[in-house]
């Protein structure tokens, strides 16, 4: 078990280097000159831009500009962004608000997509299952900015339960709203992978057996159905944790949330190069971690799977 | 500062009990301005792009926080007239020689006095090429800039700039300028205490100014989500704070903000978002203001471009322009919060005229531009195999809409191949028109600077200029504006600024469109909001309710 968790650790260092050439090299070939993004409108004089160029290592080639971005990163100096700020700085401070709005996004999917999912499927048919399962063919339907205005619109200007936008300090409540609104297309595919998998497993041999030893019937929904029935929906949530970290860009934009992905949007509009890929990694660090912990958690929802 | 249910409770307390103390006292207060003078107003920003540092901030988010915290030797009132701030005087008997006197007493925030070093460290700083300044050009008029910004200059001082004492300098331009104390108020003027050029880069988080606001503390400036500053006790002079503070909110885009201020969580809007435009008067009532500014748009057509050169272009370039229905479109489309183009200027500024010679090619009349585009053919066939394209970009400022109008007037009046060219970045847009390597006509919208023609007409039109995107070249023009800022007295160069614009109306290196009109809006619980001359809220003016 420990060398399976060692050996995933060494194999996110090709990842790492992969990634950021990729990334890199994708960022290096946008159309447009960066210092054009730096001087404006009003453009800036040749010996301003030869200064800025010299300043942010645009006047070298692609391999020097890549190495001289590692070794940075592997001296902890990520370097600075277009504005000359550092880019540790920035991530530190975007990074717990969208890390805050994932999390609470997915406890929300989690939490009301197993249990409705768990009601639906075993009640196969019924009243419940059929609104739940038009309901959340809406949801998958209509546009996550639209779900967005919409809600902001009604709870945020019109009841005034919460304020539309949310502040420099991220409270827990005001980013209920947006937390909602992006967990809600991911609780529709949560509800629905739960209820399909609880539907095949109800007529299980172990299922049945667990009912003949004469065990409660909730011991054998949750023990038994549940716990066998999460693991498609665990590989799920484990992925959409990467993308909930990096892809919230609408919504983050029509809360004005000061997160990740804010933050990536527009430095890729700047073609700030080592903004972008720093923050992109750390995106792909993340991602792999959390396939990790799904990957762990796996063996213990199921231990027929074991690793070594 | 969100406005929470206390913050609404406390300012609703405050006004109790300043009516109270009205009651008590019993003789009337002479102020002008009605409302309270202790509130916070929240106002909406966007994030500075650079240190806040004068002289390397050149986009509106940085440049409206500059204004509040610094002072320069003149600042614009509303109409864009300037008053003395820090200077006593500005003379000159020549326009290319100007003494400068300070006022006594005036003290940076950090109780530093503001002396004629103040000023001239500041502007060599933003000059010299080793500091790689954004708007070092603004000083490119004084004696010795050309020495002092040259690629791999280590020379670091302008020799036009001469301390006399503590409170005089002296100026030498390189040729006589009457418009030239007109910049003295725009940022990169402004003056910088000692300790700003000593660590710039600490400076810029938390710089120290001399004007009518301060930052409220270290680390005031929150990145990408607000900044917050008090007014400055110390100041005195004609922008003196109304309000007990202006904290900047920061927005990615103005639909939320707007979500914001009809909900009463934003005090002041200053761009109503194109997708309210038709309704924000409706939801705001009298809270909404639509106020013209010293602002334009145009489209620039390239002299490099086969189909535009010689005289052919220009008649081309004249049925263009005659082909475009700026009335409708202006209504239509911007809800009338447009003004339709009578020259490349603009009409708040002084000296500006809506009925120059040549000004009627700016008019809508599509037979004229028929035969026009005709004439152009028998010169020189145009060239079917590289059909006009009207560039845009795409990622800020929505300006689709109105280029497909703007495509489809000209498609439909001349019957030629137009097209619409979204550029997905800005940068990639300007990178083309800098390189001299653009297929078509780019939208360029300029906002004044400062306020004065030339300022509309030098940066853009006069051959090399950094902003000549057509790469116009015209010597008779040249020599106009030359003479125009030569002439003695500001009115006499306007006189020859607009004889300039005739030069520009004939050729149409650009195709003016139309002038911009700030539209804006306020919350319930501020009053006294007004626009300046460059459609920006004089946020010093505005009280609490």
């Amino acid at each position: 078990m420990v060398w399976y968790i060692v050996r995933r650790f060494l194999q996110l260092i090709p990842v790492f280097l992969g990634a950021t050439l990729l990334v890199y090299f994708l960022v290096f070939s946008l159309p447009g000159d960066a210092t054009a993004a730096i001087c404006g409108e009003r453009g800036c004089t040749p010996a301003v831009v030869a200064g800025l160029r010299e300043q942010y290592n645009l006047d070298q080639p692609f391999w020097i500009q890549y190495l001289l971005y590692l070794k940075g990163v592997l001296t902890f100096d990520l370097g600075t962004n277009f504005s000359g700020r550092p880019i540790a700085t920035i991530i530190a401070e975007v990074f717990p608000t969208t890390a805050k709005l994932a999390i609470m996004a997915l406890v929300i999917e989690a939490v009301f997509g197993i249990v409705f999912g768990l009601i639906a499927g075993l009640r196969k048919g019924k009243i419940f299952d059929s609104s739940v399962l038009v309901l959340s063919l809406i949801v998958i339907a209509v546009p996550i900015f639209v779900l967005g205005f919409l809600m902001q619109f009604l709870i945020g200007v019109k009841l005034q339960w919460t304020n539309p936008t949310v502040s420099g300090d991220a409270t827990f409540t005001e980013l209920l709203l947006p937390a909602v609104v992006l967990g809600l297309v991911s609780f529709a595919y949560v509800l629905r992978l739960t209820r399909t998998s609880i539907i095949e497993n109800v007529n299980a041999d172990y299922v049945r057996t667990a009912t003949a030893k004469g065990l409660s019937r909730r011991r054998v929904v949750v023990v038994h159905v549940l716990r066998n029935s999460l693991i498609p929906v665990v590989t799920f949530l484990g992925a959409d944790l990467g993308a909930l970290m990096g892809g919230a860009i609408v919504t983050e934009g029509i809360f004005n949330v000061n997160g990740v992905g804010n933050t990536l949007y527009r430095a890729v509009l700047n073609g700030d190069g080592p903004m972008v890929v720093s923050i992109v990694t750390f995106l792909i660090l993340i991602f792999c971690l959390a396939n990790l912990l799904v990957d762990l958690l796996y063996a213990w929802l199921d231990p027929r799977i074991r690793y070594a | 500062m969100r406005f929470t249910r206390t913050s609404k409770m406390l300012s609703v307390a405050a006004i109790a009990a300043l009516s109270l103390s009205a009651c008590g006292g019993g003789s009337n207060e002479s102020g002008t301005s009605e409302g309270t003078t202790d509130a916070v107003i929240v106002v909406d920003g966007s994030e500075p792009q650079n240190p806040l540092i004068p002289t390397s901030t050149n986009e509106v988010g940085g440049g409206a926080i500059l204004d509040l915290i610094f002072a320069g030797l003149v600042s614009y009132d509303a109409d864009g007239k300037p008053e003395n701030e820090m200077a006593e005087s500005i003379e000159t008997e020549d326009a290319q020689n100007y003494t400068i006197t300070l006022k006594e007493g005036k003290t940076f925030t950090n109780g530093d006095p503001v002396t004629a070093s103040s000023f001239v460290d500041a502007w060599n700083y933003g000059a010299a090429a080793k500091n790689a300044q954004l708007s070092s050009y603004f000083f490119e008029s004084i004696e010795g800039y050309e020495e002092a910004s040259a690629e791999g200059s280590t020379v670091e001082t302008m020799s036009g700039l001469t301390v006399v004492d503590d409170r005089t300098f002296t100026v030498k331009l390189s040729q006589p300028e009457s418009d030239w104390p007109l910049r003295l108020g725009y940022s990169a003027f402004f003056p910088l205490p000692a300790a700003a050029l000593e660590d710039p880069a600490a400076f810029g988080e938390n710089p120290i100014g001399n004007g009518p606001y301060k930052f409220a503390a270290e680390g005031a400036w929150q990145h990408n989500q607000q900044i917050e500053l008090v007014p400055n006790d110390e100041y005195e002079g004609p922008q003196e704070a109304q309000n007990g503070g202006v904290t900047f909110k920061i927005y990615q885009n103005d639909t939320t903000a707007y979500q914001d201020l009809i909900s009463d969580n934003l005090d002041v809007l200053k761009t109503i978002p194109t997708s309210d435009i038709k309704n924000f008067k409706n939801d705001l009532g009298e809270r909404s203001i639509e106020s013209p500014y010293a602002g334009n748009q145009t489209i620039a057509i390239p002299y490099y471009l086969p189909n535009w050169e010689g005289e052919a272009g220009k008649l081309r370039r004249q049925a263009l322009s005659m082909s475009i229905n700026r009335d409708e479109i202006t209504e239509v489309i911007f809800n009338g919060g447009r003004e339709p183009a009578k020259d490349f200027t603009a009409p708040v500024l002084e000296g500006y005229s809506d009925e120059l010679p040549g000004s009627e090619n700016l008019e809508y009349n599509p037979e004229q531009a028929k035969k026009l585009w005709e004439d152009a053919e028998k010169i020189a066939p145009y060239d079917e195999s590289q059909p006009l394209t009207i560039g845009y970009n795409a990622d800020k400022g929505d300006h689709k809409t109105w280029v497909e109008a703007v495509v489809n007037n000209i498609k439909n009046n001349l019957g030629i191949e137009v097209a619409g060219k979204p550029y997905a970045t800005f940068k990639e847009a300007r990178t083309e028109a800098t390189e001299e390597t653009l297929t078509g006509a780019l939208r360029a919208g300029w906002q004044a600077d400062y306020p004065s023609l030339y300022n509309f007409l030098g940066p853009i039109y006069a051959t090399g200029a950094g902003s000549n995107d057509a790469r116009y070249s015209n010597p008779e023009f040249d020599q106009q504006l030359t003479d125009g800022l030569a002439a003695s007295t500001v009115e006499e160069g306007n006189e020859a600024m607009n004889a300039a614009q005739e030069d520009l109306l004939e050729d149409l290196p650009a195709i003016p469109l139309w002038y911009q009109v700030a539209q804006g809006g306020w919350s319930s619980n501020v009053d006294n909001v007004e626009f300046g001359w460059n459609g920006v809220p004089l946020y010093y003016a505005i009280t609490g309710k």
